[in-house]
């Protein structure tokens, strides 16, 4: 499982995250909601090691990974997209997506001067995987446009495709949501559903209850930088605390 | 046909000095172009390869000079790859504490350190010869080859004197050879690589290294084999430079010709294209040589022409960055080598 233990981060004087603790069950969905400011994303952001914790600790499985830089966090498996899509503008849709795999042969320049055979032959796999991903995400007549002329739904798929290319266990999800039409949201959660049938667990940042509700086995509530509830979609949306904080009356 | 040889022998002079530009440009391109790493301080990885060639491959101390180490006369290919390896270090050690920094500060550090190299060089006189520089530096085969062209003179003096100044000038052929060979296999090099996922990592760390990162690449590291590869290939145009103009002083590394230039020809060539690199130094330097002419004609000297010179580079960068902004030639949209092979 996933585990926050008393996570602290300021920045100058504002406690973004103030003694967060929480875990997230292997194999399931779970959902993270709160008021704008809660501290949602910089968690994601510790937990991805794109910020460093001032205090407390994050374990995954039995290794703990506070503090270690983002490309070994990645490399435990753990794959986040952007709330802000982050593509890599001058490069392809599917350059984009050829990034991603981890320890290609090819990112060794020794491999590519003298075993040009196998790095061919890994290369040609990428591009297929690659390639149906983008079929999937129904971008696959964009592959050779630059990354930046995509419209900003289009963005967000392609962090989706980002994050597929990455054979995940955990996939921590910034408002997945977010400027995409309901067809394909249809899709998404479908596509959700399914990987995690396969075993992968799900970490989302969503603002759309119904989605929460409807995909999430439990949720936790984030306000001022803590957990202040958590429970399954049912008991959230009845907790008086989070109806005043967060979902109104 | 003597004007047309004079004309001749000055293109080779110029196809050399443009070819060792074009190495630099080369390096500078997998740096700044592929990478985004923002070096200015090429000066210095150039003076490290020129003085360590010189060093490894040139004569000992004559009895004017100063410096008291260096000057094994071992062959040149030695210093060559002394040249590469000791850029290579330069730049590993300077990479230790600023690309684990914004770009910014990597600028900052390699401008500084390329001066503080010019000021060892000027200063440190048991080492460098400081302002009087290191003179008689041997070319390679220099000597088999005046001495055969010699032998081929004086055995056919019957030569028409267009023949003569042809076959005198033999060994600035053999030289434009050598530097097109050593660009044409660093061109092959680079494009390999860059076509390759590993460059495709130095790519996406240019537009955006957090993502990269998370994408599970160790960005630091990547940075540094760009880092040290761009200065290798500038070190290896250092040493070029040197067993050319068989002298080298501290002024010959000034900031503009070491780097300021370089940055011209790669913008204007386009940054991105490995064949723009190449082509971007041949245009600057036909712009250079050019001016000079131009100025001679026009009864301009000192440092009216030098200045009029500079501002035609100037007039013409604006121009390129206005109406081709990604230069003559720009990036291409899709590198890897996996789709070109595809398509064919």
């Amino acid at each position: 499982m996933l585990k926050v233990r008393e996570l602290e981060k300021s920045f100058g004087g504002i406690k973004a995250i103030d003694k967060c603790s929480l875990r997230v069950q292997i194999g399931s969905i779970t959902g993270l909601i709160g008021p704008n400011g809660a501290g949602k994303t910089t968690l994601f952001n510790l937990i991805s090691g794109v910020y460093k914790p001032d205090r407390g600790q994050i374990w995954f499985m039995d290794d703990r990974i506070d503090g270690l830089p983002s490309h070994q966090i990645a490399r435990k498996s753990i794959a986040r997209t952007f709330q802000i899509p982050r593509e890599f503008k001058e490069m392809t849709v599917l350059e984009n997506l050829m990034l991603i795999p981890k320890h290609q042969l090819g990112e060794n320049v020794f491999n590519t001067l003298f075993r040009p055979v196998d790095v061919r032959e890994q290369e040609k796999q990428i591009m297929e995987k690659a390639t149906s991903i983008l079929e999937f995400v129904e971008l696959a007549h964009l592959k050779d446009e630059y990354a930046k002329s995509l419209s900003s739904g289009q963005k967000k798929l392609l962090e989706l495709a980002k994050m597929l290319m990455s054979d995940p266990r955990v996939i921590l999800l910034d408002e997945p949501g977010a400027g995409v039409n309901p067809t394909l949201m249809r899709k998404l959660v479908e596509n959700i559903e399914e990987l995690r049938q396969q075993g992968i667990t799900f970490f989302l940042i969503e603002h759309d209850m119904d989605l929460v509700t409807y995909l999430c086995d439990k949720v936790i509530v984030m306000n001022k930088g803590r957990t202040m509830a958590e429970g399954t979609p049912h008991e959230i949306k009845k907790d008086k605390n989070v109806l005043e904080a967060y979902l109104g009356s | 046909m003597e004007a047309f040889i004079g004309i001749l022998n000055y293109a080779v002079f110029f196809a050399i000095t443009a070819g060792i530009f074009a190495v630099l440009c080369l390096g500078l391109n997998i740096q700044w172009g592929y990478t985004g790493l923002f070096n200015i301080g090429i000066a210095g990885f150039y003076a490290v390869g020129a003085y360590t060639s010189a060093l490894i491959s040139g004569p000992p101390p004559g009895p004017m000079d100063w410096r008291v180490v260096g000057g094994f006369q071992l062959p040149w290919p030695v210093g060559f790859v002394g040249a590469a390896l000791v850029s290579g270090l330069i730049a590993f050690i300077i990479g230790i504490p600023t690309l684990k920094l914004k770009e910014d500060y990597l600028a900052i550090a390699t401008i500084g350190i390329a001066e503080v190299i010019r000021l060892i060089i000027k200063n440190e006189s048991w080492l460098t010869n400081s302002v009087w520089g290191i003179k008689h530096i041997t070319s390679p085969l220099a000597l088999p080859i005046e001495r055969g062209i010699r032998a081929l003179l004086r055995a056919n003096p019957g030569f028409p004197l267009w023949l003569q100044r042809l076959v005198s000038n033999g060994y600035n052929w053999f030289y434009l050879g050598m530097v097109v060979l050593i660009l044409l296999l660093l061109y092959g090099v680079s494009e390999k690589m860059i076509r390759s996922p590993w460059g495709r990592v130095l790519r996406a760390i240019r537009e955006d290294e957090i993502a990269t990162s998370t994408a599970g690449k160790n960005i630091f590291w990547f940075k540094m084999q760009s880092l040290v590869f761009g200065a290798m290939i500038m070190g290896m145009a250092g040493s070029l430079y040197a067993h050319y103009a068989r002298f080298i002083d501290a002024e010959t590394f000034e900031p503009f010709f070491g780097t300021f230039l370089i940055w011209v020809m790669l913008i204007v060539g386009g940054s991105g294209n490995n064949l723009g690199a190449i082509l971007g130094a041949f245009t600057i330097w036909g712009v250079w040589a050019g001016t000079e002419f131009l100025t001679h004609g026009w009864g301009l000297t000192g440092y009216r022409a030098a200045s009029l010179r500079v501002i035609s580079v100037g007039v013409i960068l604006e121009f390129i960055l206005l109406l081709r902004p990604r230069g003559i030639l720009g990036e291409e949209k899709v590198v890897s080598f996996i789709f070109k092979k595809e398509r064919r």
